[in-house]
């Protein structure tokens, strides 16, 4: 078993970092600070921590008028509240000036388990990107999340970082250096590609790995810059490999496949499918549980890849 | 108030000396902006004539009595801050930013033309001066809170203003905020309520009644002053009030006409968001000369 990290508290503990280094940071809370471990920043720098209490809206216009002000204000919920709860303040407050907001959202996707469906955040990569301005990363592992949120601190207008719940395996060592905007290539293959992301990446590993076996040589990228996307490693994936297979936690519709989907279907039409959570609801369950339920696992991703791959050698 | 014994009676000399410079003066500013708002939204053919002369008054004190500011330096760091956040009234807030200079005058007549930077509803990102993108209702009190804590973590003296619509304190937001301003103890931070009464299906108490209002804000932990809105002395003396309550927000409860200034505009909603025809421009400008 790879080691496991938790990318909620990387943040915590980056933020704290950069609070040293940089005392424009302020961060920003609405009643949930020890889950999205900003209390880390909150112990440190108690002036510069404003608990919002449970309300999301007026969180994120405050975070707007800090940003406006020149401070580089992170805030934080869980990320079926934001953007789902506050989409028009994300748009007004934030989107549309550019302003300089950094939402770090953790309890993404449906391992957020036993909470159930009212807890699932199955939509908010749809939400977010429909939002001209914001800029949105999935990290794949505790690695990459702490790598995108420096780079997010030190770059300039509206992010989008979308964390997980429970610890998950890491995909990357210490010397990793996250590149936004530039899809990492996990694995070289010529028989499909699969791109993934967050939680998704470590099972596009396993399912490569598994499939090497059988002697189908894939690909796999991991797209933790949603958007902008690559769309140059897109279409040349598509070009080398013929058959792409896209992996998220997150609805089929609106998140990293139709992105994909629409950049293949532009510039380099190949057989294409989607392992995502169908148009449905999930319910309560431990984590490993509704990854199973709703088609979320290696073994999905293998089913996939020989679907695509039985599609692509039909046409030879 | 915690200290509004000594505090009271400096307000009074400052509102004195205010006055004595600037009431007649500001008078014929207000006069201005309202011949601005009726040709800009006739010319326009579009817009929100009715909630932007309600609030003549009010913005007229805030930038040609109170706001420390600077047309030449839009963005100077230390400059108090006009937050319009009923967005919808950005007639009003550019011909306030013209006649003081942020842009020429001649500008106004291009409002909601195709490439104008004086766009339908405010748009901080093409407008000297506009501080905030507004017209969906609701975000500014929060917006203002923002400014308001980073202008007290850096150690500045600026001070916050936000106009907000009474209509658009239906927006449950607007109370999320009042509630935290209240809670970090922003006394750099007002918030003026333009109280015309209506809003557009009609009078507030019909549509969604707010009373009691003032004690809604007071209940919120907000010091409370309420003024004719339309009086520029009480305007000013309201203002100069709100700068002595410390460590708490205060909020200016102005009571006002939709549409004051122009006889057949006020109180009538009709003209919250209808620009007026030529023929009533003609009769509009002939009431404001």
């Amino acid at each position: 078993m790879p080691q496991e990290a938790s990318l909620r508290e990387a943040y915590g503990k980056t933020l704290v970092e950069l609070g040293r280094k940089n005392p424009d940071i302020v961060v920003l809370d609405a009643d949930l600070s020890r889950s999205t471990m900003t209390h880390l920043f909150a112990r440190e720098f108690p002036e510069r921590f404003f608990d919002c209490g449970i309300a999301e809206q007026n969180m994120v216009s405050i975070a707007a008028g800090l940003a406006a002000s020149g401070k580089i204000p992170f805030a934080s919920t869980f990320a079926v509240f934001v953007p789902g709860r506050c989409f028009d303040q994300l748009r007004m407050s934030i989107a549309q000036p550019g302003l300089n907001v950094k939402l770090v959202v953790t309890h993404g996707g449906i391992t957020v388990g036993e909470d159930g469906t009212s807890h699932h955040s199955i939509a908010d990569l749809s939400l977010i990107c429909s939002l001209p301005g914001f800029t949105v990363i999935v990290p794949a592992d505790a690695i990459e999340a702490a790598q995108a949120i420096r780079v997010a601190a030190a770059s300039y207008g509206p992010f989008y970082i979308r964390l997980c719940r429970p610890k998950i395996p890491l995909v990357y060592t210490d010397d990793y250096r996250f590149s936004l905007g530039k899809a990492i290539t996990m694995r070289q293959g010529r028989d499909a590609t699969i791109i993934a992301i967050g939680v998704m990446v470590a099972a596009a590993l396993e399912a490569a790995d598994n499939l090497k076996q059988e002697g189908i040589d894939c690909c796999v990228l991991n797209m933790s810059t949603l958007k902008p996307i690559d769309e140059a490693a897109i279409i040349k994936a598509a070009a080398d490999t013929g058959a792409i297979v896209t992996a998220e936690e997150h609805l089929e519709h609106g998140g990293l496949g139709s992105m994909v989907a629409q950049i293949v279907a532009r510039h380099q039409p190949v057989p294409m499918e989607f392992v995502a959570i169908k148009d449905t609801y999930a319910k309560s369950g431990k984590a490993a549980e509704l990854l199973q339920r709703y088609g979320l696992t290696a073994k999905d991703i293998e089913q996939a890849v020989h679907k695509v791959t039985r599609v692509k050698n039909s046409f030879t | 108030m915690p200290d509004s014994g000594d505090g009271l009676k400096a307000n009074v000399n400052a509102a004195v000396e205010a006055r004595s410079l600037s009431v007649k003066e500001m008078g014929a500013v207000a006069k201005r902006l309202r011949r601005h708002i009726i040709s800009m939204t006739g010319k326009a053919g579009s817009g929100h004539p009715g909630g932007s002369l309600s609030a003549v008054e009010i913005v007229t004190t805030l930038y040609f009595g109170l706001l420390r500011h600077n047309p030449k330096d839009p963005r100077w760091s230390d400059r108090d801050r006009f937050i319009l956040s009923k967005g919808h009234t950005a007639p009003l807030l550019y011909a306030a930013l013209a006649e003081c200079g942020y842009f020429p005058l001649e500008k106004l007549s291009t409002l909601r033309q195709l490439d104008s930077y004086l766009q339908g509803h405010t748009d901080r990102t093409v407008t000297p001066g506009v501080e905030m993108s507004a017209g969906s209702l609701g975000q500014g009190l929060s917006f203002a809170i923002g400014v308001a804590l980073a202008g007290r973590l850096s150690s500045q003296e600026y001070r916050v203003y936000v106009l907000l619509g009474d209509g658009e304190c239906d927006e449950g937001q607007v109370w999320e905020a009042a509630m935290a301003a209240a809670h970090f103890k922003l006394g750099n931070l007002v918030a003026i309520v333009d109280n015309n009464g209506q809003q557009i299906d009609g009078w507030n108490r019909d549509v969604m009644n707010l009373d009691p209002f003032n004690k809604k804000w007071q209940a919120f932990g907000w010091h409370v002053i309420e003024v004719d809105g339309h009086n520029l002395p009480q305007l000013i003396d309201a203002f100069n009030q709100a700068k002595l309550v410390k460590r708490q927000p205060a909020v200016i409860i102005a009571h006002t006409i939709k549409g004051k200034g122009v006889s057949f505009m006020e109180n009538n909603p009709d003209f919250h968001g209808k620009a007026p025809t030529a023929a009533e421009v003609e009769i509009a400008m002939k009431e404001l000369e």
